[in-house]
């Protein structure tokens, strides 16, 4: 107290209108008051924000390495898939050679990223301690294993068959690797797809149908790219990488007409642009090269230049944008409400 | 409380936690419990200004996590409601789902179900994959940094050798009952009956069987809609998404092998 006051009409009035004020609103803000007892927490929970819109879901844990192998491996498993499908045909056995050392180099490049995400990367060989058919992680492990030994194999025996002049039985070894790698290539560049769709994470799974062709599209575009990187520039690749961008475009397409909360991370911020600018090198601008540079070299090379760097985009962004969605609390909490309509208890 | 006797241990029972929000007291026993026995790294302190819940969500060093539901009173709501603020308190928990994400997605069979029916990670078998952590449909799994995936053990070893999960048993209101699932179900469905005879009108029992989840283990008593202590409506099981997942995939691998074959063979020549 400064100074004693002595009460008058003026000092009671004032008292009286703060006590009305007081009962109408719930509160008397002024300047310097804060309101009675604890910062009140905005927003409160509630049914719409949830608990005080903290998320509901964890964000992945996943390092670096886990979108640069999504992109390595799909990419080499798209690779023995086409070396494959070129020895099957009878197509030049120099392609086939290049397809197979390229899908060799991604098979030596995938474990090393994979394991060195792992928190105790010590453990790997855990992961084939038991085989599970509905644990993509599971089935994506034993893949790998499969692909980087038989696609390994393949360009090994390749390089022995031709130093030892034609021998029948390491050609043969080096066919039946070959079409193993092509088998569980054509897995490489799918399951990473299903093991973003089958997650509690919602803009991935709203997405469990789209990713694995997606991912598999993607794949395909850069694997031809690499091939003509490496001196190639045969039709039926340039078909391939038309094919792939075509693809690309309707995936793209179908993403952006489609709309939802939900599926806002792939449209907005970091992760969204991401998306789309994979979208856009590894579709319309791959295909235009294609379409109308001609027989130009150069135009197939910049257009396969642009299916890598899409693709590579593509993955970056797709886990980005699970990070953005776990965040969201909002679509975990009413999901499935549409369907709950008639069905509804408690 | 003294241990069962042997016998009772030779078929073991199907247990559960039923987490009556209506009786917490917000005292926090049960973090501090579960962090004492299971000997949880400290997670630091931060004021979160949520009310006075500076523990914010399960994690990898949290297992038991007090939520302070504080909002405008809810008039004619009864029971405990105070006509300054509403609070609710609710220590959430791994709900243990009968259908478990993170024990699906697990690629090491690391994660493994007990024979109480609890869900648990073997600590020396997990490789930190990361997988159930974005498998699980309540945000409860957790991988600490550089090591291994983390979450509630349901006091598997204290289970074991037939004794009550560490929470429960710290939990002074005794709001952690802990039992046979099948008894406290209906013990749950009784208290629901005596809280709205009581004129709790708001209260419901959280306990999504009727989803791909098909129930948890763990259950709540709350007060209001769940979703205000972030509690999914309808939690589904990310294994659900398999079947759309894996057609895409198969229809997308046949797709480049048909057209590789039919590009080498109609466009081949350079």
């Amino acid at each position: 107290m400064t100074r004693e006051r002595i009460p008058d009409d003026a000092s009671e009035q004032a008292l009286d209108e703060l006590r009305r004020e007081a009962g109408a609103r719930g509160a008397v803000p002024r300047d310097g008051i804060r309101p009675a007892g604890a910062p009140f927490p905005m927003p409160s929970p509630s049914a719409e924000t949830g608990y005080y819109g903290l998320p509901v879901l964890k964000e992945p844990t996943w390092t670096w390495e886990v979108p640069i192998y999504f992109f390595v491996g799909g990419a080499a498993g798209a690779c023995a898939a086409l070396s494959a499908a070129a020895r099957w045909t009878g197509a030049d056995a120099a392609l086939v050679r290049k397809a197979r050392w390229i899908a060799a180099a991604g098979a030596a490049l995938s474990p090393p990223l994979l394991i060195s995400d792992l928190g105790r990367p010590e453990r790997f060989l855990n992961m084939l301690r038991v085989a599970k058919i509905r644990s993509p992680m599971s089935v994506g492990a034993w893949t790998l294993v499969a692909f980087s030994t038989s696609a390994s194999a393949a360009a090994f025996a390749d390089l022995v068959d031709r130093r030892l002049g034609g021998s029948v039985p390491v050609r043969v070894l080096a066919d039946a690797a070959g079409a193993l790698s092509a088998v569980t290539g054509l897995g490489m560049a799918t399951y990473t797809g299903v093991l973003l769709g089958a997650t509690a994470i919602p803009a991935w799974y709203e997405n469990a149908a789209v990713l694995p062709a997606h991912f598999a599209a993607s794949a395909l575009g850069s694997a031809v790219g690499l091939i003509e990187l490496s001196g190639r520039s045969d039709r039926a690749l340039n078909a391939l990488g038309l094919a792939a961008a075509a693809a690309e475009i309707v995936v793209g397409a179908s993403l952006e007409t489609r709309r939802g909360r939900s599926l806002e991370p792939l449209k907005t911020g970091r992760a969204g642009a991401l998306i789309r600018a994979g979208g856009v090198l590894s579709g319309p601008l791959a295909f235009g090269l294609r379409l109308f540079g001609g027989r130009s070299i150069t135009m197939r090379r910049a257009a396969g230049l642009a299916a890598l760097a899409g693709s590579l985009c593509t993955r970056i962004g797709w886990v980005a944008a699970g990070h953005v969605s776990a965040r969201d609390p909002i679509p975990v909490l009413n999901a499935g409400e549409d369907r709950d309509v008639e069905g509804g208890n408690d | 409380m003294s241990a069962e006797p042997a016998s009772a241990r030779v078929r073991p029972r199907i247990t559960g936690f039923f987490t009556d929000s209506t009786l917490c007291i917000g005292c926090k026993a049960c973090e501090v419990a579960c962090k004492e026995w299971n000997e949880i790294p400290s997670d630091g302190f931060v004021w979160s200004g949520l009310s006075y819940d500076n523990t914010v969500s399960l994690g990898h060093s949290t297992w038991r996590h007090v939520k302070f539901v504080e909002r405008l009173p809810v008039h004619g709501a009864g029971g405990f409601s105070s006509p300054d603020v509403s609070w609710e308190f609710s220590s959430d928990v791994c709900k243990h789902c009968e259908v478990a994400g993170c024990l699906e997605a697990c690629p090491t069979g690391s994660i493994v179900r007990t024979e109480f029916g609890g869900v648990y990670i073997q600590p020396d078998v997990c490789n930190g994959c990361g997988y159930c952590v974005v498998s699980c449909p309540f945000g409860v799994v957790d991988r600490r940094p550089h090591d291994r995936a983390f979450k509630c053990t349901f006091c598997y070893d204290r289970q074991k050798a037939g004794m009550v999960p560490a929470c429960a048993k710290a939990c002074p209101t005794e709001s952690i009952r802990f039992g046979e699932l099948e008894v406290l179900r209906r013990e749950a469905a009784a208290r629901l009956v005596e809280l709205r005879a009581g004129g709790v009108e708001d209260a419901v029992v959280y306990d999504p069987r009727d989803t791909s989840v098909g129930g948890i283990h763990a259950f709540f008593l709350v007060r209001g809609d769940p979703k205000m202590y972030n509690l999914p409506e309808r939690p589904e099981v990310p294994t659900v998404r398999l079947r759309p997942a894996w057609r895409s995939a198969g229809a997308a691998a046949a797709a480049i092998l048909t057209a590789a074959i039919g590009a080498f063979l109609f466009a081949d020549g350079k």
